[in-house]
Protein backbone atom coordinates (compact mmCIF):
# COMPACT_ATOMS: atom_id res chain seq x y z
CA UNK A 1 0.00 0.00 0.00
CA UNK A 2 1.44 3.30 -0.60
CA UNK A 3 2.10 5.97 1.81
CA UNK A 4 -0.34 8.04 -0.13
CA UNK A 5 -2.66 5.30 0.27
CA UNK A 6 -2.94 5.42 4.36
CA UNK A 7 -2.96 9.71 4.07
CA UNK A 8 -6.05 9.02 2.29
CA UNK A 9 -7.61 6.78 4.91
CA UNK A 10 -7.78 8.99 7.52
CA UNK A 11 -10.12 11.69 5.67
CA UNK A 12 -11.64 13.48 8.55
CA UNK A 13 -15.48 12.11 9.87
CA UNK A 14 -18.35 13.93 9.27
CA UNK A 15 -21.96 13.24 10.80
CA UNK A 16 -24.73 13.10 8.49
CA UNK A 17 -28.41 14.39 8.62
CA UNK A 18 -31.18 13.47 6.59
CA UNK A 19 -34.28 15.00 6.20
CA UNK A 20 -36.92 12.44 5.01
CA UNK A 21 -39.10 14.88 3.95
CA UNK A 22 -39.81 18.89 3.46
CA UNK A 23 -40.86 19.85 6.52
CA UNK A 24 -39.66 17.28 8.47
CA UNK A 25 -36.89 17.47 10.99
CA UNK A 26 -33.15 16.92 10.23
CA UNK A 27 -32.47 13.54 11.94
CA UNK A 28 -28.61 11.93 12.84
CA UNK A 29 -28.09 9.19 10.13
CA UNK A 30 -24.67 8.22 10.67
CA UNK A 31 -21.22 9.55 9.66
CA UNK A 32 -18.77 9.13 6.62
CA UNK A 33 -14.86 9.76 6.33
CA UNK A 34 -13.87 12.33 3.11
CA UNK A 35 -11.38 14.62 2.31
CA UNK A 36 -13.73 17.78 1.97
CA UNK A 37 -17.14 19.24 2.39
CA UNK A 38 -18.41 18.23 -1.02
CA UNK A 39 -17.19 14.92 -0.91
CA UNK A 40 -18.67 14.32 2.15
CA UNK A 41 -22.58 15.35 0.87
CA UNK A 42 -21.84 13.10 -2.17
CA UNK A 43 -20.58 9.96 0.29
CA UNK A 44 -23.53 10.81 2.58
CA UNK A 45 -26.24 10.40 -0.21
CA UNK A 46 -24.32 7.34 -2.05
CA UNK A 47 -23.97 5.77 1.91
CA UNK A 48 -27.59 6.95 3.51
CA UNK A 49 -29.91 8.03 0.68
CA UNK A 50 -29.92 5.31 -2.22
CA UNK A 51 -33.59 4.64 -2.45
CA UNK A 52 -35.09 8.46 -1.50
CA UNK A 53 -34.72 8.40 2.17
CA UNK A 54 -33.90 11.94 2.19
CA UNK A 55 -34.56 15.38 0.26
CA UNK A 56 -32.29 17.00 2.14
CA UNK A 57 -28.99 16.53 4.03
CA UNK A 58 -26.25 18.16 5.95
CA UNK A 59 -22.52 16.99 6.85
CA UNK A 60 -20.76 18.39 10.26
CA UNK A 61 -17.05 18.32 10.70
CA UNK A 62 -17.43 15.48 13.67
CA UNK A 63 -15.19 17.64 15.56
CA UNK A 64 -17.53 20.91 15.50
CA UNK A 65 -19.91 18.91 17.37
CA UNK A 66 -20.12 19.94 21.05
CA UNK A 67 -22.55 17.46 22.53
CA UNK A 68 -23.95 16.65 26.28
CA UNK A 69 -21.98 14.15 28.95
CA UNK A 70 -24.21 11.71 29.97
CA UNK A 71 -22.55 11.39 33.44
CA UNK A 72 -23.80 15.11 33.81
CA UNK A 73 -26.92 14.38 32.45
CA UNK A 74 -28.87 14.17 35.93
CA UNK A 75 -27.51 17.86 36.67
CA UNK A 76 -28.02 19.02 33.28
CA UNK A 77 -31.00 18.70 32.41
CA UNK A 78 -32.80 19.15 35.87
CA UNK A 79 -33.94 22.73 35.65
CA UNK A 80 -36.23 21.31 33.04
CA UNK A 81 -37.48 18.46 35.14
CA UNK A 82 -38.76 19.70 37.89
CA UNK A 83 -41.57 22.52 36.79
CA UNK A 84 -44.55 20.88 36.08
CA UNK A 85 -46.71 24.50 35.83
CA UNK A 86 -44.35 24.62 32.11
CA UNK A 87 -47.20 21.74 31.59
CA UNK A 88 -50.64 22.17 30.53
CA UNK A 89 -51.87 19.41 32.69
CA UNK A 90 -50.58 21.47 35.60
CA UNK A 91 -53.46 23.74 35.45
CA UNK A 92 -56.81 23.20 36.53
CA UNK A 93 -59.63 24.11 34.08
CA UNK A 94 -63.35 24.57 35.05
CA UNK A 95 -65.73 21.49 34.55
CA UNK A 96 -67.22 21.61 31.08
CA UNK A 97 -65.25 24.06 29.41
CA UNK A 98 -63.35 23.50 26.15
CA UNK A 99 -60.02 25.09 26.48
CA UNK A 100 -58.74 23.91 22.96
CA UNK B 1 -8.57 13.74 32.78
CA UNK B 2 -6.15 11.24 34.79
CA UNK B 3 -4.44 8.69 33.05
CA UNK B 4 -6.34 5.53 33.34
CA UNK B 5 -4.18 2.05 34.43
CA UNK B 6 -3.49 -0.08 32.13
CA UNK B 7 -5.82 -2.82 33.17
CA UNK B 8 -8.61 -0.53 34.36
CA UNK B 9 -10.17 -1.63 37.66
CA UNK B 10 -13.43 -1.39 37.64
CA UNK B 11 -16.18 -0.04 39.81
CA UNK B 12 -18.65 -2.18 40.76
CA UNK B 13 -21.01 0.54 41.24
CA UNK B 14 -20.51 1.51 37.78
CA UNK B 15 -20.83 -2.09 36.25
CA UNK B 16 -24.06 -2.44 38.70
CA UNK B 17 -25.34 0.67 37.39
CA UNK B 18 -24.51 -0.57 34.01
CA UNK B 19 -26.42 -4.03 34.31
CA UNK B 20 -29.34 -2.40 35.87
CA UNK B 21 -30.11 -0.48 32.39
CA UNK B 22 -29.19 -3.15 30.60
CA UNK B 23 -31.91 -5.01 32.51
CA UNK B 24 -34.44 -2.67 32.10
CA UNK B 25 -34.21 -2.51 27.97
CA UNK B 26 -32.17 0.77 28.13
CA UNK B 27 -29.68 1.35 24.90
CA UNK B 28 -26.21 2.02 25.48
CA UNK B 29 -25.00 5.41 23.65
CA UNK B 30 -21.30 5.75 22.71
CA UNK B 31 -20.47 8.00 25.43
CA UNK B 32 -22.33 6.39 28.20
CA UNK B 33 -19.77 4.48 31.13
CA UNK B 34 -19.48 0.56 29.72
CA UNK B 35 -17.35 -2.26 31.06
CA UNK B 36 -14.48 -2.56 28.69
CA UNK B 37 -15.29 -6.22 28.01
CA UNK B 38 -18.75 -4.51 26.06
CA UNK B 39 -16.27 -2.07 24.35
CA UNK B 40 -14.20 -4.93 23.42
CA UNK B 41 -16.84 -7.32 22.68
CA UNK B 42 -18.63 -5.05 20.54
CA UNK B 43 -15.79 -3.78 18.37
CA UNK B 44 -15.12 -7.53 17.59
CA UNK B 45 -18.13 -8.63 16.69
CA UNK B 46 -19.18 -4.92 14.63
CA UNK B 47 -16.07 -5.13 12.91
CA UNK B 48 -16.18 -8.78 12.19
CA UNK B 49 -20.14 -8.00 10.73
CA UNK B 50 -18.30 -5.09 9.12
CA UNK B 51 -15.75 -6.71 7.05
CA UNK B 52 -18.14 -9.60 6.16
CA UNK B 53 -20.48 -7.12 4.43
CA UNK B 54 -17.45 -5.61 2.72
CA UNK B 55 -16.17 -8.92 1.88
CA UNK B 56 -18.95 -9.96 0.95
CA UNK B 57 -19.00 -7.76 -2.72
CA UNK B 58 -16.82 -10.13 -4.12
CA UNK B 59 -18.59 -13.02 -4.84
CA UNK B 60 -21.30 -11.77 -6.16
CA UNK B 61 -18.96 -8.91 -7.92
CA UNK B 62 -17.88 -11.87 -9.52
CA UNK B 63 -21.04 -12.32 -12.05
CA UNK B 64 -21.79 -8.50 -12.39
CA UNK B 65 -20.10 -9.09 -15.94
CA UNK B 66 -22.23 -11.98 -16.95
CA UNK B 67 -25.90 -11.69 -15.65
CA UNK B 68 -28.23 -12.98 -17.82
CA UNK B 69 -30.51 -9.93 -18.80
CA UNK B 70 -30.05 -6.21 -17.90
CA UNK B 71 -33.24 -6.45 -15.18
CA UNK B 72 -31.00 -9.09 -13.63
CA UNK B 73 -27.54 -6.83 -13.77
CA UNK B 74 -29.49 -4.20 -12.19
CA UNK B 75 -30.24 -5.66 -9.09
CA UNK B 76 -27.03 -7.17 -8.57
CA UNK B 77 -25.29 -4.08 -9.14
CA UNK B 78 -27.45 -2.51 -6.64
CA UNK B 79 -27.53 -5.52 -4.09
CA UNK B 80 -23.32 -5.18 -3.97
CA UNK B 81 -23.41 -1.81 -3.69
CA UNK B 82 -26.06 -1.87 -0.68
CA UNK B 83 -23.23 -4.50 0.73
CA UNK B 84 -20.74 -1.99 0.40
CA UNK B 85 -23.06 0.64 2.15
CA UNK B 86 -23.53 -1.81 5.21
CA UNK B 87 -20.31 -2.22 5.42
CA UNK B 88 -19.91 1.57 5.79
CA UNK B 89 -23.49 1.53 8.52
CA UNK B 90 -21.11 -0.75 11.14
CA UNK B 91 -17.70 0.46 10.28
CA UNK B 92 -18.97 4.30 11.42
CA UNK B 93 -21.05 1.94 14.20
CA UNK B 94 -17.50 0.96 15.24
CA UNK B 95 -15.94 4.24 14.92
CA UNK B 96 -18.51 5.31 17.96
CA UNK B 97 -16.49 3.00 20.27
CA UNK B 98 -13.62 4.72 20.05
CA UNK B 99 -11.68 2.75 16.94
CA UNK B 100 -10.43 4.47 13.91
CA UNK B 101 -12.21 2.80 10.79
CA UNK B 102 -8.64 3.18 8.53
CA UNK B 103 -7.39 0.86 11.58
CA UNK B 104 -9.84 -1.94 10.95
CA UNK B 105 -9.15 -1.83 7.23
CA UNK B 106 -5.69 -2.17 7.67
CA UNK B 107 -6.51 -5.50 9.65
CA UNK B 108 -8.52 -6.95 6.87
CA UNK B 109 -6.38 -5.90 4.42
CA UNK B 110 -3.47 -7.78 6.25
CA UNK B 111 -5.73 -11.07 6.69
CA UNK B 112 -5.77 -10.30 10.72
CA UNK B 113 -9.26 -9.27 10.49
CA UNK B 114 -12.26 -12.19 10.45
CA UNK B 115 -14.98 -12.51 8.38
CA UNK B 116 -17.86 -14.50 7.96
CA UNK B 117 -16.77 -18.18 6.46
CA UNK B 118 -19.52 -17.92 4.21
CA UNK B 119 -17.66 -16.16 1.88
CA UNK B 120 -14.75 -18.19 1.53
CA UNK B 121 -16.66 -20.26 -0.89
CA UNK B 122 -16.30 -19.55 -4.65
CA UNK B 123 -19.73 -18.85 -6.88
CA UNK B 124 -19.41 -21.39 -9.62
CA UNK B 125 -22.60 -20.36 -11.46
CA UNK B 126 -25.22 -18.10 -12.07
CA UNK B 127 -27.76 -20.29 -10.08
CA UNK B 128 -25.15 -19.10 -6.97
CA UNK B 129 -26.12 -15.57 -7.24
CA UNK B 130 -29.51 -16.71 -6.51
CA UNK B 131 -28.93 -18.92 -3.49
CA UNK B 132 -26.91 -16.65 -1.88
CA UNK B 133 -29.70 -13.79 -2.07
CA UNK B 134 -32.29 -16.52 -1.01
CA UNK B 135 -30.15 -18.81 1.77
CA UNK B 136 -26.59 -16.46 2.56
CA UNK B 137 -29.32 -12.76 3.02
CA UNK B 138 -32.24 -14.92 4.36
CA UNK B 139 -29.54 -16.49 7.47
CA UNK B 140 -28.34 -12.60 7.88
CA UNK B 141 -32.02 -11.10 7.73
CA UNK B 142 -32.80 -13.69 10.70
CA UNK B 143 -29.70 -12.73 12.46
CA UNK B 144 -29.69 -9.26 12.49
CA UNK B 145 -33.21 -8.29 12.79
CA UNK B 146 -32.60 -9.94 16.53
CA UNK B 147 -29.39 -7.39 16.73
CA UNK B 148 -31.39 -4.48 15.50
CA UNK B 149 -32.91 -4.69 19.34
CA UNK B 150 -29.26 -4.99 20.41
CA UNK B 151 -28.08 -3.58 23.43
CA UNK B 152 -25.83 -0.36 21.42
CA UNK B 153 -27.44 2.03 20.27
CA UNK B 154 -25.38 2.70 17.50
CA UNK B 155 -25.37 -0.93 16.43
CA UNK B 156 -28.65 -1.64 16.61
CA UNK B 157 -29.58 1.35 14.33
CA UNK B 158 -27.60 0.47 11.76
CA UNK B 159 -28.69 -2.83 11.98
CA UNK B 160 -32.40 -1.41 11.52
CA UNK B 161 -31.53 0.18 8.01
CA UNK B 162 -29.55 -2.95 7.21
CA UNK B 163 -33.15 -5.07 7.51
CA UNK B 164 -34.70 -2.61 5.14
CA UNK B 165 -32.59 -3.16 2.58
CA UNK B 166 -31.86 -6.91 2.67
CA UNK B 167 -35.36 -8.17 1.94
CA UNK B 168 -35.14 -6.84 -1.45
CA UNK B 169 -31.45 -9.18 -1.24
CA UNK B 170 -33.64 -11.97 -0.10
CA UNK B 171 -36.22 -11.71 -2.60
CA UNK B 172 -34.51 -10.82 -5.69
CA UNK B 173 -32.59 -14.03 -4.83
CA UNK B 174 -35.46 -16.28 -4.40
CA UNK B 175 -37.12 -14.76 -7.67
CA UNK B 176 -33.89 -16.08 -9.37
CA UNK B 177 -33.92 -19.64 -8.08
CA UNK B 178 -37.82 -19.90 -8.61
CA UNK B 179 -37.18 -18.71 -12.56
CA UNK B 180 -34.58 -21.25 -12.76
CA UNK B 181 -36.46 -23.98 -10.88
CA UNK B 182 -39.53 -23.56 -13.35
CA UNK B 183 -37.07 -23.52 -16.08
CA UNK B 184 -35.11 -26.15 -18.26
CA UNK B 185 -33.68 -29.61 -16.36
CA UNK B 186 -30.24 -28.18 -16.66
CA UNK B 187 -31.20 -25.15 -15.06
CA UNK B 188 -32.74 -27.13 -11.95
CA UNK B 189 -30.04 -29.35 -11.96
CA UNK B 190 -27.95 -25.66 -11.43
CA UNK B 191 -30.18 -24.57 -8.81
CA UNK B 192 -29.96 -27.54 -7.23
CA UNK B 193 -26.53 -27.73 -7.33
CA UNK B 194 -26.18 -23.98 -5.86
CA UNK B 195 -27.85 -25.35 -2.90
CA UNK B 196 -26.03 -28.42 -1.84
CA UNK B 197 -23.23 -26.22 -1.60
CA UNK B 198 -24.66 -23.57 0.21
CA UNK B 199 -26.92 -24.64 2.71
CA UNK B 200 -24.46 -26.03 5.34
CA UNK B 201 -22.32 -23.22 4.79
CA UNK B 202 -25.34 -21.10 5.44
CA UNK B 203 -25.99 -23.22 8.49
CA UNK B 204 -23.00 -22.64 9.73
CA UNK B 205 -23.15 -18.70 9.42
CA UNK B 206 -25.16 -18.80 12.94
CA UNK B 207 -21.63 -19.10 14.64
CA UNK B 208 -21.01 -22.39 16.33
CA UNK B 209 -23.12 -24.25 18.52
CA UNK B 210 -24.31 -23.09 22.04
CA UNK B 211 -22.11 -25.68 23.57
CA UNK B 212 -18.84 -24.48 22.19
CA UNK B 213 -19.28 -20.40 21.39
CA UNK B 214 -16.80 -18.63 23.55
CA UNK B 215 -18.47 -15.36 23.46
CA UNK B 216 -21.83 -15.80 23.64
CA UNK B 217 -22.34 -15.72 27.12
CA UNK B 218 -21.08 -12.29 27.71
CA UNK B 219 -22.92 -11.43 24.39
CA UNK B 220 -26.19 -12.46 25.61
CA UNK B 221 -25.47 -11.49 29.01
CA UNK B 222 -25.41 -7.78 27.98
CA UNK B 223 -27.84 -8.14 25.70
CA UNK B 224 -25.32 -7.46 22.27
CA UNK B 225 -27.53 -10.97 20.75
CA UNK B 226 -30.75 -11.52 22.33
CA UNK B 227 -31.54 -15.57 20.94
CA UNK B 228 -28.72 -18.36 20.77
CA UNK B 229 -27.04 -19.41 17.56
CA UNK B 230 -28.73 -22.30 17.82
CA UNK B 231 -31.93 -20.38 18.83
CA UNK B 232 -31.07 -18.38 15.28
CA UNK B 233 -30.01 -21.55 13.21
CA UNK B 234 -33.42 -23.23 14.03
CA UNK B 235 -35.49 -20.50 13.30
CA UNK B 236 -33.30 -20.11 9.98
CA UNK B 237 -34.29 -23.53 9.33
CA UNK B 238 -38.08 -23.79 9.61
CA UNK B 239 -38.39 -20.54 7.75
CA UNK B 240 -36.43 -22.06 4.95
CA UNK B 241 -37.63 -25.47 4.35
CA UNK B 242 -40.99 -24.56 3.32
CA UNK B 243 -39.37 -22.48 0.94
CA UNK B 244 -37.00 -25.14 -0.45
CA UNK B 245 -40.22 -27.43 -0.80
CA UNK B 246 -42.21 -24.51 -2.78
CA UNK B 247 -39.51 -25.08 -5.22
CA UNK B 248 -39.18 -28.40 -5.40
CA UNK B 249 -35.34 -28.58 -4.26
CA UNK B 250 -34.48 -30.68 -2.27
CA UNK B 251 -32.24 -29.90 0.54
CA UNK B 252 -28.88 -31.84 1.19
CA UNK B 253 -29.31 -33.44 4.56
CA UNK B 254 -30.66 -37.10 5.16
CA UNK B 255 -31.68 -36.31 8.47
CA UNK B 256 -34.26 -33.61 7.79
CA UNK B 257 -37.46 -34.04 9.33
CA UNK B 258 -40.50 -32.27 10.57
CA UNK B 259 -41.03 -32.84 14.42
CA UNK B 260 -44.44 -32.49 15.00
CA UNK B 261 -43.70 -32.31 19.04
CA UNK B 262 -41.55 -28.85 19.01
CA UNK B 263 -42.89 -27.77 15.26
CA UNK B 264 -38.91 -27.44 14.22
CA UNK B 265 -37.23 -28.94 11.27
CA UNK B 266 -34.90 -31.11 13.03
CA UNK B 267 -31.53 -31.49 11.14
CA UNK B 268 -28.31 -32.88 11.03
CA UNK B 269 -25.09 -32.40 12.69
CA UNK B 270 -22.85 -29.25 10.61
CA UNK B 271 -19.69 -30.46 10.05
CA UNK B 272 -17.82 -28.26 12.41
CA UNK B 273 -13.99 -29.01 11.89
CA UNK B 274 -14.68 -27.79 7.93
CA UNK B 275 -16.14 -24.44 9.42
CA UNK B 276 -13.16 -24.12 12.11
CA UNK B 277 -10.74 -24.69 8.80
CA UNK B 278 -12.43 -21.73 7.19
CA UNK B 279 -12.57 -19.40 10.24
CA UNK B 280 -8.54 -20.59 10.18
CA UNK B 281 -8.18 -19.32 6.74
CA UNK B 282 -8.29 -22.62 4.90
CA UNK B 283 -11.62 -22.06 2.95
CA UNK B 284 -11.66 -22.30 -0.76
CA UNK B 285 -11.18 -18.65 -1.54
CA UNK B 286 -9.61 -17.10 1.52
CA UNK B 287 -6.83 -16.11 -0.21
CA UNK B 288 -8.00 -14.72 -3.80
CA UNK B 289 -10.83 -13.23 -0.93
CA UNK B 290 -8.39 -11.13 0.60
CA UNK B 291 -5.95 -11.12 -2.69
CA UNK B 292 -9.06 -9.10 -4.63
CA UNK B 293 -9.64 -6.57 -1.80
CA UNK B 294 -6.02 -5.49 -1.16
CA UNK B 295 -6.50 -4.96 -5.38
CA UNK B 296 -9.25 -3.28 -4.96
CA UNK B 297 -8.28 -0.71 -2.62
CA UNK B 298 -4.80 -0.43 -4.47
CA UNK B 299 -6.15 0.59 -7.63
CA UNK B 300 -8.45 2.99 -5.59
CA UNK B 301 -5.77 4.81 -3.89
CA UNK B 302 -5.59 7.79 -7.22
CA UNK B 303 -8.80 8.50 -6.49
CA UNK B 304 -8.14 8.72 -2.98
CA UNK B 305 -5.00 10.69 -3.84
CA UNK B 306 -7.36 13.37 -6.58
CA UNK B 307 -9.64 13.94 -3.76
CA UNK B 308 -6.92 14.42 -1.20
CA UNK B 309 -5.31 16.81 -3.83
CA UNK B 310 -8.32 18.90 -4.73
CA UNK B 311 -9.54 19.53 -1.21
CA UNK B 312 -5.89 20.53 0.01
CA UNK B 313 -5.88 22.97 -3.04
CA UNK B 314 -9.31 24.35 -2.33
CA UNK B 315 -8.39 24.85 1.48
CA UNK B 316 -5.06 26.72 -0.12
CA UNK B 317 -7.80 29.15 -2.18
CA UNK B 318 -9.52 29.71 0.89
CA UNK B 319 -6.80 30.36 2.97
CA UNK B 320 -5.28 33.18 0.35
CA UNK B 321 -8.55 34.12 -0.11
CA UNK B 322 -8.68 35.21 3.75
Amino acid sequence: MSTNGLANDTWPLWEVFTQGAHGEPFEHAGSVHAADAELALQNARDVYARRGEAVNLWVVPSSAITASSPSDAGPFFDPGNDKAYRHPQFYVAPRGVRIF
Amino acid sequence: MEQKPAVPVEDPALVAAFEARIAAGESIEPKDWMPERYRKQLTRMMSQHAHSEVVGMLPEGNWITRAPSLRRKLSLIAKVQDEGGHGLYIYCGTETLGVDRHELVEQLLDGRAKYSSIFNYPTLSWADMGVIGWLVDGAAIVNQTVLAKASYGPYARAMIRICKEENFHKRQGYEICAVLARGTPAQREMVQDAVNRFWWPALAMFGPSDTNSPNSGELLKWRVKRKTNDELRQRFVNLTVPQAIALGITLPDPDLRYDEATGNWMFGEIDWAEFFEVIAGNGPCNRERLEARNKAHDDGAWVRAAANAYAEKQNAKSTAAA
